[in-house]
């Protein structure tokens, strides 16, 4: 595996590969000092142009526990502001020997154009609302470590909001159905792309309808913007009909779960403080994401050798 | 080169004849069209097509103002290379085409370079802003025939009334580039299926076609001609056709890209494949096919728009929409099949000659008296882009590693050749 760019390009085989080596990752993070000589002498590149926190700061510590070399790429302060293009940017950090790229980027397509400008390995940490596929490991990983189900066969997955402009959600649908879940999507036909008869979901514009039903409830993010955009008459009115409300949560299956990639909106799509949710795996997804990213570094950038040593 | 020019052994092909001859050349003119002609310099053209010189409705030649991209030289070479003897040169140049100042420099840089008749047109409203009207009939009377803010739509619909109103009075055609901005902020590729999956935002058909549908109306209560830039939907085809039937002076024109090459391109994230209208259906590629074999298209138009690499190297969102075209047009299209050659000589040549309002010197029959601007086809051979070899200044064109059919062996502007050979002359 060269790249991680999009859950489609991953397929079946290398997502339930990056899932087992995550386990072990797992029980590295467990260990008194997480840290192990894996990728010692390689170098990781951070390249975020859209802010982050936890993709950018569980990179970063992924990297560190397996003894890599990481450089954090500042926008604000980088020679972009002096106009540099991309194309140079990554040919100038490449030069100085960098064996792979976390790219985030407000453009869709970024890290493929970026493959062909770079011999590193380009991982795919968000590219507008096209892909997000580390995001869609860990909660792919999340739901197998809270069901015990190593696929997802029969399992009904609902995911609520924004899907129009969500790379979780892209991500999110490929990895969930390759899997062998039922997915389906609920949001209000504006958040919706211009045309989904092709991709393996049900879509609702009632989320009361197939509460009951769901296995997985998977919050997206609703960006105030959306609704200056005139995709929302108002928050309010969107958080009333697609937020999840206390009387929402009620209306579960004692055994569904919760879900939501962050960062929340409180008030919004989230009107109930999660901690109030029996069942809310938000914080496994958190703890779960450098497990994840590990497992992709190490299957990119490790020789295969050996995962046992200490650092 | 001077004294006489034979073009020999072609098949020429006229509006109401085709025969194999010679046709040999002189002070500009065709002098003579038999058999066994004799000249200073001969050109072979056995197993060629003979036909008055191509003429572009729309080349974006970037100069002034984004001379990196293309000059009006390096354009025009590239157009003597694809066949033509004509552009017509879009107005969306630095500063805009709205004066007889810039106007003026246009067509003498063309003269310059003395490649092709580079036709500047002039802008509908000034600065292409779509407030108020450029000085339409002063740049006519300083020659212009074709206006356009092509790049923009001309948004408001009572100052697109007015335009034409206005323009009744001077003999000119005017041009419309359709796209209702507000559906189209921020879009990047057609709106499909295949953008749904990539979450890029997308440019509806329906953009075009509203303000197609609008301004075949304002023909109909003003009366004045209208010419529809690169239509690349279906129901764009049926709204011309069905506005063609009543009788309106409104003509069409399709690019050799919107004939050949789909959305499904951009799954590739290569800004090459982004121009505007964007690359669209099979279904639409179908549609306006049928709409070139029953003339409601009118001509095949290349759109032209040269980018500089660094502008094309930006992320899909951010680079600029647009493909090179001149030199791949007619390979394009005879690679495409999708009509009989004659019916190319009169969608490339004839045709927009008229529709450009030049046809008194372009797209004439190739018979004694008529001023010799020719071109010289093999409408078989194969061949495919050599990125290192091309004439424009830019190389953003979509057509790498794909097989065309058909080049231009000779071009003949003014009487003196600019290609011979498929080599430019200079």
């Amino acid at each position: 595996m060269k790249h991680l760019r999009s859950i489609d390009e991953l397929g079946l085989d290398g997502l339930n590969k990056l899932l087992q080596l995550t386990d072990h990752m797992a029980e590295i993070n467990q260990r008194p000092v997480p840290k192990v000589p894996a990728l010692r002498g390689r170098t990781v590149a951070s390249l975020f142009f859209e802010d982050s926190t936890r993709t950018r700061l569980s990179f970063e510590t992924a990297a560190k526990r397996l003894s890599a070399d990481t450089l954090t790429f500042n926008v604000s302060t980088s020679s972009v502001n002096k106009g540099e293009s991309l194309r140079d940017t990554v040919a100038t950090i490449t030069d100085m020997g960098v064996d792979a790229f976390v790219v985030r980027h407000k453009s869709v397509g970024i890290p493929w154009q970026i493959s062909a400008w770079t011999t590193a390995s380009i991982i795919n940490a968000g590219d507008g609302a096209h892909q997000h596929p580390t995001q869609a490991l860990v909660d792919c990983y999340t739901i197998r470590e809270a069901t015990h189900a190593q696929n997802f066969a029969g399992m009904k997955v609902t995911i609520v909001g924004d899907i129009k402009h969500s790379r979780v959600a892209r991500s999110n649908i490929q990895a969930f159905s390759m899997l062998g879940a039922k997915v389906t999507l609920v949001a209000p036909p504006t958040l919706l792309p211009p045309d989904v008869s092709h991709w393996p979901v049900d879509v609702s514009h009632d989320l009361d309808e197939v509460l009951a039903e769901s296995d997985v409830l998977y919050m997206l993010r609703l960006q105030s913007e959306r609704m200056a955009q005139g995709h929302v008459p108002t928050l309010r009115e969107y958080s009333e009909q697609y937020g999840l409300t206390q009387k929402r949560v009620l209306g579960l299956r004692s055994n569904a779960i919760v879900m939501h990639p962050g960062p929340m909106n409180r008030g919004v799509e989230m009107q109930i403080d999660p901690s109030d949710v029996k069942n809310s795996l938000i914080h496994r997804q958190v703890a779960n994401g450098v497990s994840v990213r590990m497992a992709v570094l190490f299957e990119l950038l490790g020789s295969g050798s050996n995962l046992a040593g200490q650092a | 080169m001077s004294g006489s020019i034979v073009i020999k052994n072609g098949t020429i092909i006229n509006r109401t004849s085709q025969l194999v001859a010679d046709v040999k050349i002189e002070n500009g003119f065709v002098a003579e069209v038999g058999k066994n002609l004799k000249g200073d310099t001969q050109l072979d053209a056995s197993g060629c097509i003979v036909s008055s010189g191509f003429v572009d409705l729309h080349a974006h030649l970037r100069e002034p103002g984004k001379e990196e991209a293309e000059t009006i030289e390096t354009g025009s070479r590239a157009g003597a290379l694809g066949g033509y003897t004509a552009l017509v040169a879009m107005p969306n140049t630095d500063p805009p085409q709205d004066s007889v100042a810039v106007i003026d420099f246009v067509r003498e840089q063309g003269k310059r370079a003395g490649l092709v008749d580079v036709v500047p047109s002039g802008c509908i409203t000034l600065g292409r802003l779509g407030e108020s009207l450029a000085p339409m009939a002063e740049l006519a009377q300083a020659g212009v025939t074709f206006f356009t803010d092509d790049g923009n739509g001309v948004q408001d619909a009572a100052l697109m009334r007015r335009a034409l109103e206005y323009a009744k009075g001077l003999g000119v055609t005017l041009a419309q580039h359709c796209e209702v901005a507000e559906l189209t902020k921020g879009a990047v590729m057609n709106e499909c299926r295949c953008c749904t999956d990539l979450g890029l935002p997308g440019w509806p058909a329906i953009a075009e076609e509203l303000m197609v549908f609008r301004d075949i109306e304002l023909v109909r209560i003003t009366g004045a001609s209208m010419h529809f830039l690169h239509l690349s939907t279906k129901r764009s085809v049926e709204l011309v056709r069905a506005g063609k039937r009543d009788g309106l002076p409104i003509t069409a024109e399709v690019t050799p890209h919107h004939l050949s090459l789909t959305e499904e391109l951009l799954s590739s994230y290569n800004p090459v494949f982004k121009v505007n209208p964007p690359l669209r259906s099979a279904g639409d590629i179908q549609a306006l096919k049928a709409g070139l074999l029953d003339g409601t298209i009118d001509a095949i138009a290349t759109d032209h728009a040269p980018h500089p690499r660094r502008d094309k190297e930006m992320s899909l969102d951010m680079a600029p929409p647009g493909m090179l075209g001149l030199e791949t047009a007619l390979g394009v299209v005879l690679a495409e099949g999708a009509c009989e050659i004659r019916d190319i000589v009169a969608l490339m040549s004839w045709n927009p000659a008229k529709i450009a309002r030049i046809d008194k010197t372009h797209g004439c029959d190739v018979a004694v008296g008529n001023k010799a601007n020719l071109c010289v086809f093999d409408p078989e051979l194969t061949w495919s882009i050599d990125i290192n070899r091309l004439a424009s200044k830019s190389v953003n064109t979509p057509y790498l590693g794909r097989t065309l059919r058909g080049r231009v062996r000779h071009t003949i502007f003014n009487g003196s050749p600019t290609v011979i050979d498929g080599q430019a002359r200079r």
